[in-house]
């Protein structure tokens, strides 16, 4: 699909060919995350009808729902967004807080403390890409009565900005700088074009603090502000009550900006236990209404489902299980460093090797026997799996071929049934974290291996290892001193831009970076790191689309990463419960509409 | 008494020093970085982490981050939590009541249970009774509490659907329904705590019984036409408890390690659970603190065992 396709789609869009879901589904089938495919589509001015409209929020008054419970097996250990360490914690800052706008699951963005979205169309985005101005809801008011204002959307740059804040936030606000032109615009320019604006300010990293409450703890002073434990927003909800990793708690919020809404009284939000017994609580006992990041193998997600007081929810989301070959060696010191750049590893640079283990990766049987629903096989690197047939998107099986691929390399099975070619033998060390399906997923590639004369030898190791950034530690996932390895990766930000840079040269994990570096694999592609370049500049988001679907492409024509399957996000519903839900935002980004079916 | 005490409080001192130096230093040696989380996205920039690594002063070598730790403690200062961005002590005192509680009832059930059966066991040795209260207690310590908080959740709350089977430490009800609640969602965790240490104990409070019931002193105090009641609460139980309390106070360690998983299971808001999220996020000052906590506790029950001793035996004198 090149530039030309995706033009004439949008057109077929605006004539009424397609509709908005099945070009959306198009794009996806081609790598490309919805928000981009959303994006694509405000840019050239198709109407977005029914956009957010498409769920039904029934309740014609504010309150009178009663109770609405949360069972998070990770309880919220902070409630200040800006130091949301993980899923956990913005779960529990977004009951109280909200950003000016979020996305929802078409990829569509909704409007929160924003009056509109801004466009070309509008005059919202400037026509060089290094502009937007919002414009902010007018007569909101923080939970204590005082106004929110353009002030406080500067603060809350100024506040993320500063490095001695610690914020981890800091990535979408330190590249751009924000001015006010009245009490309810801001204006945010970029240091350079930006095709994708709408990250500050936005969804889950975008949500805005009181100035009036904070302005006194920036810095290294951020830490001593009580309101990071008593939040005070804008949103649905007012805090009642906060116990790290354990509770949180908070009631209605009678002047609500928006009208009819929320329809609960009052929300709990549990932590702490496991998943397996919090699906439990939702599917069984119905003793809680939502559970979130239900983990747990699909058979016990289906047993569990069968007493009906609740269901499964699966939400396409960015997490990416994946393999990954070394290109460089892990054996040899070069210079003092493993795995360093100017190595090359024996066998895994042959391309026919690689070629032959995408042949000998049963995806087909470890969604089966391993995933079931949670987990769908792909062949895409970027984003989502392929619910809409790609041209390019067969994952074939098939260990005979891999075999003769390799014998026609010159790979030839010597005595011990494992193949040779000048001495270099086909044996590796496979390793991950110890997790029980990663473990079954690493028999079933061996099984294939063997067969076409592979050796692999299996390693686990401890999670708290593994993902760890211990420059002292061999075994982290980011020295990748090991022939092979799989894990998880997540593609955080609605756009692919951050996460497809970790094939990009300059990211090659080293030892002069620490390991930090994000390049894993240590792929070096010239192409490759040329249309990321440009990718970077470039405005037109149609371009830019196309820009990122050869990039994807080019990482699968070159094997350079050997995607199994996609995760999707999976959580357990009471079945009167009605919520939208998003894979792009928070599920609780729209806690405003949640209600109860009577 | 008050010297003994004193002196007693003062050699705890030096013990306390050296758990924490032991646990400074293996949790210091140990794997894993509080800032994982941070250091695994990609849209914070390695300075912010390398920024709250100098923050918490993470970069400093063990000797000088274990000095600046004891002399905050002395002062009062807990210390921070990584995770949280809270103080510790905060932390503790919002979980240690919720632990002490249900650590609390369950082990007056246990004694509830081990006493009185334990000790008609014993008067009637081989009876019926002894036999039926011996299986039951063998089954009662074999199992696990783990398992048992399982099977009692799928009973008692899924088949039955009688109890709550998530804790809650603030329940919105007032009056006698917030009592009513507390003590429902309580009974499974207490009863599995407190049935597997009421199983052991009724096979010691039995031996121990069973030991004394035969000396010479108990069958004068029965000639002497005490009645049977007095006999055996009186003369023989009190000398029987003496080891029992030692056996009490030394086992309170475990208690508390054995309800870590409980509370788990059953979402205790306790210190227990603390500590495990603690250790899974890596939050160095929180697992500290806790365990720390866990140490002062041994070293306070063990103090009190040998208080008792005095009190049930007048001949043990403290010098």
């Amino acid at each position: 699909m090149n530039e030309q396709d995706i033009r004439g789609l949008v057109e077929d869009v605006r004539e009424g060919r397609i509709s908005r879901r099945q070009f959306i589904h198009t794009l996806i089938g081609f790598g490309l995350s919805v928000p981009m495919a959303g994006t694509i589509l405000m840019h050239a001015g198709v109407a977005n009808a029914q956009a957010y409209g498409s769920f039904p929020y029934k309740p014609t008054k504010r309150g009178g729902g009663g109770v609405v419970k949360l069972l998070m097996w990770q309880g919220p250990t902070l409630l200040n967004p800006h130091f949301a360490t993980g899923t956990k914690d913005q779960y529990g800052s977004r009951m109280f807080y909200e950003p000016l706008a979020a996305w929802d699951g078409d990829g569509n963005l909704v409007p929160c403390l924003a009056a509109e979205i801004p466009s070309l169309q509008n005059g919202g985005v400037g026509k060089d890409g290094k502009t937007v101005t919002w414009k902010l809801k007018k007569g909101v008011t923080w939970h204590d009565g005082k106004p929110f204002t353009a002030d406080d959307v500067v603060f809350n740059h100024a506040y993320a900005k500063d490095p001695a804040t610690a914020c981890t936030t800091i990535g979408s606000y330190q590249d751009n700088t924000v001015e006010k032109i009245d009490s309810h615009t801001v204006k945010v320019t970029f240091n350079k074009p930006t095709p994708f604006w709408a990250d500050p300010f936005v969804g889950t990293r975008g949500c805005l603090i009181p100035k009036h409450l904070f302005e006194g703890f920036m810095g290294a002073k951020s830490r001593d502000a009580p309101a990071n434990l008593k939040p005070v927003g804008t949103g649905p909800y007012l805090f009642v009550d906060f116990r790290p990793g354990d509770l949180v708690s908070g009631k209605i919020n009678p002047n609500f900006h928006e009208s009819n809404r929320p329809f609960f009284d009052a929300f709990e939000m549990k932590g702490g236990g496991d998943a397996v017994s919090a699906a439990r609580a939702v599917l069984q006992t119905g003793e809680f209404d939502y559970a979130w990041n239900m983990q747990v193998e699909d058979d016990i997600l289906k047993k569990l489902e069968a007493g009906g007081k609740g269901k499964i929810n699966i939400v396409p989301g960015g997490g990416l299980e994946m393999v990954q070959l070394n290109y460089t060696d892990p054996w040899n010191e070069v210079e003092g460093e493993r795995a360093s750049l100017k190595s090359k590893h024996p066998s895994l640079t042959d391309p026919a090797v690689r070629e032959a283990f995408t042949l000998l990766i049963d995806r087909a049987s470890i969604q089966e026997h391993i995933y079931g629903r949670t987990g769908i096989a792909t062949r895409n690197f970027v984003n989502q799996p392929t619910r809409f047939a790609s041209k390019d998107n067969k994952f074939a099986f098939d260990p005979d071929k891999a075999s003769a691929i390799l014998e026609a390399a010159g790979w030839k099975k010597g005595s011990d049934g494992i193949r040779a070619k000048d001495g270099k033998k086909l044996k590796y060390v496979f390793q991950t974290s110890i997790n029980a399906p990663r473990q079954k997923a690493q028999q079933i590639i061996k099984q294939a291996c063997t067969k076409a004369g592979i050796d692999l030898e299996l390693k686990q190791v401890v999670a708290s290892v593994f993902f760890s950034s211990d420059v002292a530690n061999v075994d982290t996932y980011t020295k990748f001193f090991c022939d092979i390895q799989m894990y998880q990766t997540t593609q955080t930000q609605p756009d692919p831009e951050i996460f497809i840079n970790q094939f990009c040269s300059w990211e090659a994990s080293t030892k002069e970076n620490k390991w930090q570096g994000r390049n894993i694999t240590r792929y070096i592609n010239a192409d490759f790191d040329k249309v990321y370049r440009a990718s970077q500049v470039e405005l037109d988001p149609v371009k830019r689309s196309a820009m990122f679907v050869e990039m994807n492409e080019n990482l699968i024509k070159n094997r350079a990463i050997y995607p199994l399957v996609n995760r999707p996000a999976v959580h357990a519903i009471s079945s009167k419960l009605r919520l939208p839900l998003t894979g792009w935002d928070n599920d609780v980004a729209f806690i405003k509409d949640w209600f109860r079916e009577a | 008494m008050g010297k003994y005490l004193l002196r007693r409080l003062l050699i705890a001192i030096p013990s306390l020093i050296g758990i924490s130096i032991v646990l400074f230093t293996v949790l210091a040696l140990a794997p894993g970085d509080p800032f994982e989380e941070l250091a695994t996205n990609p849209n914070v920039p390695p300075e912010v982490r390398e920024n709250l690594r100098k923050q918490f002063g993470l970069d400093d070598p063990i000797p000088v981050r274990y000095t600046r730790w004891v002399t905050s403690m002395a002062k009062g200062d807990w210390g921070f939590s990584f995770a949280s961005r809270v103080d510790v002590d905060k932390l503790i005192k919002g979980r240690l009541p919720t632990t002490l509680i249900i650590i609390g009832s369950s082990q007056l059930l246990a004694l509830l249970i081990a006493i009185p059966i334990g000790v008609i066991a014993a008067t009637r040795p081989y009876s019926i009774f002894d036999q039926v209260a011996n299986t039951f207690a063998f089954i009662g310590f074999s199992l696990p509490t783990f398992f048992t908080g399982i099977l009692f959740i799928l009973f008692f709350s899924i088949y039955l659907d009688w109890l709550p089977f998530v804790y809650r430490a603030d329940i919105a009800e007032t009056g006698w329904r917030f009592y009513w609640e507390h003590l429902k969602q309580s009974i499974m965790p207490v009863a599995v705590l407190g049935l597997f240490q009421g199983a052991s104990w009724t096979r010691y409070v039995r031996s121990a019984v069973l030991d004394v019931i035969r000396l010479d002193y108990v069958t004068t105090a029965r000639s002497k036409g005490l009645s049977e009641k007095v006999v055996v609460i009186k003369h023989a139980l009190r000398n029987a408890l003496i080891p029992v309390v030692t056996l009490v106070a030394l086992q309170m360690p475990t208690i508390f390690g054995g309800a870590i998983v409980t509370e788990q299971i059953f979402r205790v808001p306790g210190i227990g659970s603390l500590l495990i999220s603690a250790i899974l996020a890596n939050d160095t000052p929180v697992i500290m603190a806790v365990t720390f906590v866990f140490a002062c506790l041994v070293i306070f029950f063990n103090l009190l065992a040998d208080v008792l001793y005095g009190w049930l035996d007048p001949r043990i004198a403290y010098r």
